[in-house]
C-alpha cells in the first residue's frame, strides 16, 4: 500500500461525501414536488407522459397498489426485453449482422437487467446488436435504478407520514427520477467520458492491421496442432458512452463490452475510473441526506450514513491490502530462480496483477472492487476472479451483507432501513421497551417482514449453491478453477444474482440452462422478495400514530445507534455466511500460504 | 388491472423512446461534434502515399500483440487468440491455479532468456482485465531497454529517451498508475530505427 494510494482513495470519498448534500436536498424537493430550477425543462415531458399513458398524478396509491403497479410494469419492460433480443436480427442498428438471442440467455439477461442486476452470460460484443444495448439494456439501466429510486421515496413516505393509507404514485415517482435526476445527470456525465476516449458511434467493427503480426498455435479437438497468422484486429465500436454513464449512475453496471470497466473503450484514464466511481456511490450517498430531510431528522440520515462509511473503508483496507500483497506461489523454493518483481517502486505498482489493468494498478483495481460491490453495481475495472483469496472475499461479503453499504440506487437505502428496524428491535429487546423509530413503534408485523427478506436472501445463496455443487454435470462443469476457488466461483455466482450485483467470478461458464435459469430465478427472489416485505413495512409505518419521543426512547441519530447498526448487519452477515466463507477464500488463503496449487 | 396493463405498456413505449433511442442518439450527435476523433476510438492511421489510401493499423486506446525481440513485449492477453478487440476477457485464473503459475513461469523463463540481468516486472508476465490493455509499466519498459538498444542498433540512451517521451505520468499528478503506451512507443521505435531487413 501507497500514501498516493490512500490519497486517491480519499479524494474519491471526499467528492462523494461533498457531492452527497446539494444532490440529496434536490431529490428531496423533486419527490416532494416542490420547485426546482429544471422544472421548465422536464415538467412539460411529464405531463405529455401522463396524458399519453392516462396517469393521473394526483392519484395516491396504497403499498398494495404501488406493489403491483410495480410488478406490472417490470413485467412490461422484461417481455419488451425479451422479444427484443429474439428479434434482434430482424432489427436495424446491426452491423455486425449478429443473431437472434437463444431462448434460456435472453430470458437471463431480460430478467438481469429488469432487476438491476446485469448479470451477463454472454460476451456482448459479440452477441448483443447496437439497437438491443439501446433499446433494451441502457432503457433498463435507467428504469431499474427509477424504481429502486421511487421504492426509496416510497419507504422514506411511510417513515415521514403519520395515519395516512398511501405512499404516493408509482408512476410519478419513477418518472420524475428518471427525468429530473437520472436523464440531465447522465447528458453531461456521458459527455465528460467521451472526452476521457469513451467511444460513441454506430460504426461497424473496424479492421486494423497488426503492426507485428500474430503466429497462432491452435490444438484441436482431433489432437492436432495447427499454426495460422493473425494479421487484423478487429475494434469493437457502439454508442458506449451513453450507456456507461447510466450503467454507474444507476448502479447497474452491466458492461456494453464483456470486460465491463477494465475495456479501454469504457474507461480509458484514471479520471473517466474516478468518475465512475464517483457515480456509483453519488446517488446512494445523497440518499441518507434525503431520508433525513424528508423525515425532517438530518443527523439520523448522518448516521446512517458513518455507519455505511464504517463498513466502507474496513473493506477497502482489507481489499487494498490483499492485492498489494505479492502472490507467495511465485516465490515457492521450486521457483527461486524465476526472478519476478512484484514490489511496489516509483515505476511499477507490484502486487498481484493478474486481471488488472496497468493505468489503474493496485490501489485503483482495489478502490473499484470494494465500491462496485458496496453498491448493487457490478461493473468491475479489474477481473474479481483473479483476486487473492482474501481480495476477492471482500467483493462477496459486501454483497452477502446486503449491498448496505451506501448500496444500488434506491436498493441501498431500503435495504439499510431493514436493518435499522432490526436494529432498534433488538435495542427495545435488550431494555424491555416497544421499539420506536422516529416516532413509530415497530412493532411484530414489521419485525416480521424485515425478517422474511433477511430469511430468504441466505436461503436463495446458500441453496441455490448446495445444488449446483451437488450436480457434476450441470453445476461443477462450467468452473474455471479447481479447489475451494471453484466453491468461491458457484457462491459468488448466486450471491451476486441475489443481491442484484452483477460482478462475477467470470471464470464460471455461466451460459449454460442451467445457470442461465437457476441465476434468474435468484435474481427474481433477491429483488422482489426484498421489494415486497419493504412496502409491506412502509404501509405499515405510514398508518401509525406519531408517539412523542420519551426518556427510553432509543435516539437514532447517535454514534451509539450507528455502532449497533454495524454490529447488527456484520452479525447477521457473519452468523448466515461464515461456514460457506470458511469453505472458500479463507481455506484457499491458508492453502496457498502453504504453498498449494491447484 | 386492465388499466394498469394498458398504462405499463404505454408507459414503456413512450419512455423507451424517449431514454433508448432520443438520448443516445443526442449524445452521438453532441460526441461526434465536438470529439469526433475520441468518440471514434482514437484510431491510428498510416501515412497516406501516392496511390495508397492510409491503412488503419490500431487504437490508441486499444493494446496489441508484440512478441518479436525488436519490438517492446505488450503484456500477456486472454483475450480470443491474444488481444481479440472483438472478445474482450481476462484470464479469470485464481491465483493458486496451477495453470497460471505454469504460464507465469514459462514468460519468466522467456523473458529472462532475452533479458537476463534483472528480475520480470510483474505486469510483464500477469493477462490484463480486458486483455487489451495498451500501457504496460515504466519498469515493463525499462526491463526491456537493454534488448530493443541491441536489436535496434541503438544506444541504450536513445531507447531511454524515446521511452521517456512515452512515459504519461499519473493523471492530473495524482490519479491512476504512470504508464507506457506500447502500440505508440513501436511505432515510434519502427520510425526512428526501422528493423533492417
Amino acid at each position: 500500500m501507497t500514501a498516493n494510494g490512500w490519497f486517491q482513495i480519499a479524494i474519491f470519498f471526499a467528492l462523494v461525501l461533498a457531492c452527497a448534500t446539494p444532490l440529496g436536498i434536490y431529490m428531496a424537493r423533486v419527490f416532494e414536488r416542490q420547485h426546482t430550477f429544471a422544472d421548465r425543462f422536464f415538467r412539460p415531458i411529464e405531463r405529455l407522459l401522463y396524458r399519453i399513458c392516462g396517469i393521473d398524478e394526483t392519484h395516491e396509491m396504497r403499498w398494495t397498489e404501488y406493489s403491483i403497479v410495480m410488478l406490472i410494469f417490470s413485467l412490461v419492460t422484461l417481455l419488451a426485453t425479451y422479444a427484443i433480443e429474439r428479434l434482434q436480427h430482424l432489427l436495424p442498428l446491426n452491423p455486425q449482422h449478429l443473431a437472434n438471442v437463444a431462448p434460456d440467455l435472453a430470458l437471463n439477461t431480460a430478467v438481469s437487467f429488469t432487476t438491476n442486476t446485469n448479470w451477463q452470460s454472454y460476451v456482448p460484443e459479440a452477441t448483443m446488436s447496437y439497437l438491443t444495448q439501446m433499446l433494451t439494456l441502457a432503457y433498463h439501466n435507467f428504469f431499474s435504478a427509477a424504481v429502486g429510486m421511487a421504492l426509496a421515496v416510497a419507504l422514506i413516505r411511510g417513515i415521514s407520514r403519520k395515519e395516512s393509507k398511501t405512499l404516493g404514485n408509482f408512476w410519478v415517482d419513477t418518472t420524475r427520477a428518471s427525468l429530473w435526476v437520472l436523464l440531465p445527470t447522465c447528458l453531461i456525465y456521458a459527455l465528460l467520458l467521451v472526452s476521457q476516449g469513451v467511444v460513441q458511434n454506430f460504426r461497424p467493427y473496424d479492421q486494423a492491421t497488426l503492426v507485428q503480426p500474430q503466429t497462432v498455435t491452435a490444438t484441436g479437438t482431433d489432437g492436432k496442432t495447427t499454426t495460422t497468422t493473425v494479421t487484423t484486429q478487429s475494434i469493437a465500436q457502439g454508442p458506449v458512452a451513453s450507456q456507461e454513464a447510466i450503467k454507474m449512475l444507476g448502479t447497474n453496471g452491466g458492461g456494453f463490452f464483456n470486460a465491463n470497466s477494465a475495456h479501454p473503450f469504457e474507461n480509458p484514464t484514471p479520471l473517466s475510473n474516478l468518475m465512475e466511481m464517483f457515480s456509483i456511490f453519488l446517488i446512494p450517498a445523497a440518499f441518507t441526506v434525503t431520508l433525513g430531510r424528508m423525515t425532517r431528522s438530518p443527523a439520523h440520515g448522518w448516521a446512517v450514513f458513518a455507519a455505511m462509511s464504517v463498513l466502507f473503508f474496513a473493506g477497502v483496507f482489507v481489499a487494498y491490502y490483499a492485492e498489494a500483497q505479492p502472490n507467495p506461489l511465485l516465490h515457492t523454493s521450486s521457483m527461486q530462480a524465476m526472478h519476478i518483481d512484484q514490489h511496489v517502486s516509483a515505476s511499477q505498482s507490484g502486487g498481484n496483477m493478474e486481471g488488472k489493468e496497468v493505468r489503474f494498478g493496485i490501489a485503483n483495481s482495489a478502490l473499484f472492487a470494494t465500491v462496485t460491490t458496496d453498491a448493487s453495481c457490478g461493473a468491475v475495472n479489474s477481473m474479481h476472479d483473479s483476486f487473492m483469496p482474501l481480495g476477492g472475499l471482500v467483493p462477496l461479503v459486501n454483497i452477502m451483507l446486503g449491498e448496505v453499504i451506501f448500496g444500488g440506487v434506491g436498493a441501498g437505502l431500503y435495504g439499510m432501513l431493514i436493518f435499522v428496524v432490526l436494529a432498534v428491535f433488538i435495542a427495545g429487546l435488550m431494555v424491555g421497551r416497544t421499539p420506536e423509530y422516529l416516532g413509530k413503534k415497530i412493532e411484530a408485523f414489521d419485525v416480521k417482514m424485515a425478517m422474511l427478506y433477511v430469511l430468504i436472501f441466505p436461503l436463495s445463496i446458500l441453496g441455490f449453491s448446495a445444488v449446483s455443487l451437488m450436480m457434476p454435470n450441470l453445476g461443477l462443469a462450467s468452473l474455471a478453477n479447481a479447489g475451494p476457488h471453484g466453491l468461491s466461483e458457484i457462491l459468488y455466482a448466486y450471491t451476486s444474482a441475489t443481491g442484484n450485483n452483477g460482478s462475477a467470478f467470470a471464470g464460471l461458464s455461466a451460459n449454460t440452462h442451467w445457470y442461465n435459469l437457476s441465476l434468474a430465478a435468484a435474481m427474481l427472489i433477491g429483488r422482489f422478495f426484498m421489494i415486497v416485505p419493504m412496502l409491506a413495512i412502509a404501509g405499515s409505518l405510514a398508518e401509525k400514530k406519531l408517539v412523542p419521543p420519551s426518556p427510553g426512547t432509543f435516539p437514532v441519530h447517535t454514534p451509539l445507534f450507528t455502532v449497533l447498526l454495524v454490529g447488527v448487519i456484520l452479525i447477521v452477515g457473519a452468523l448466515t455466511f461464515f461456514p460457506a466463507l470458511s469453505l472458500g477464500p479463507i481455506l484457499e488463503h491458508l492453502l496457498m500460504q502453504a504453498g498449494k496449487t491447484f | 388491472m386492465k388499466r394498469n396493463i394498458l398504462t405499463a405498456v404505454l408507459y414503456t413505449v413512450a419512455t423507451t423512446i424517449l431514454f433508448g433511442l432520443v438520448y443516445p442518439l443526442v449524445v452521438t450527435g453532441i460526441a461526434q461534434l465536438l470529439f469526433k476523433d475520441k468518440a471514434n476510438g482514437q484510431l491510428i492511421y498510416t501515412q497516406a502515399t501516392s496511390g495508397a489510401a492510409p491503412q488503419l493499423i490500431g487504437s490508441h486506446l486499444i493494446g496489441q500483440p508484440f512478441t518479436a525481440p525488436a519490438y517492446f513485449h505488450s503484456r500477456p492477453s486472454a483475450a480470443g487468440n491474444g488481444y481479440d478487440a472483438a472478445n474482450s476477457s481476462g484470464s479469470n485464473y485464481a491465483p493458486t491455479n496451477k495453470k497460471l503459475i505454469d504460464r507465469i513461469t514459462s514468460d519468466v523463463a522467456s523473458n529472462r532468456h532475452d533479458d537476463p540481468d534483472t528480475a520480470v516486472p510483474i505486469d510483464l508476465v500477469t493477462a490484463s482485465g480486458s486483455g487489451l490493455d495498451p500501457d504496460i509499466t515504466p519498469a515493463a519498459a525499462d526491463f526491456q531497454v537493454t534488448r530493443i538498444a541491441r536489436q535496434r542498433h541503438l544506444s541504450e540512451d536513445a531507447v531511454n529517451r524515446l521511452v521517456a517521451a512515452h512515459t504519461q505520468p499519473r493523471q492530473l499528478g495524482f490519479l491512476g498508475e504512470p504508464r507506457v503506451n506500447v502500440l505508440e512507443l513501436n511505432l515510434d521505435l519502427d520510425r526512428t530505427a526501422p528493423i533492417k531487413p
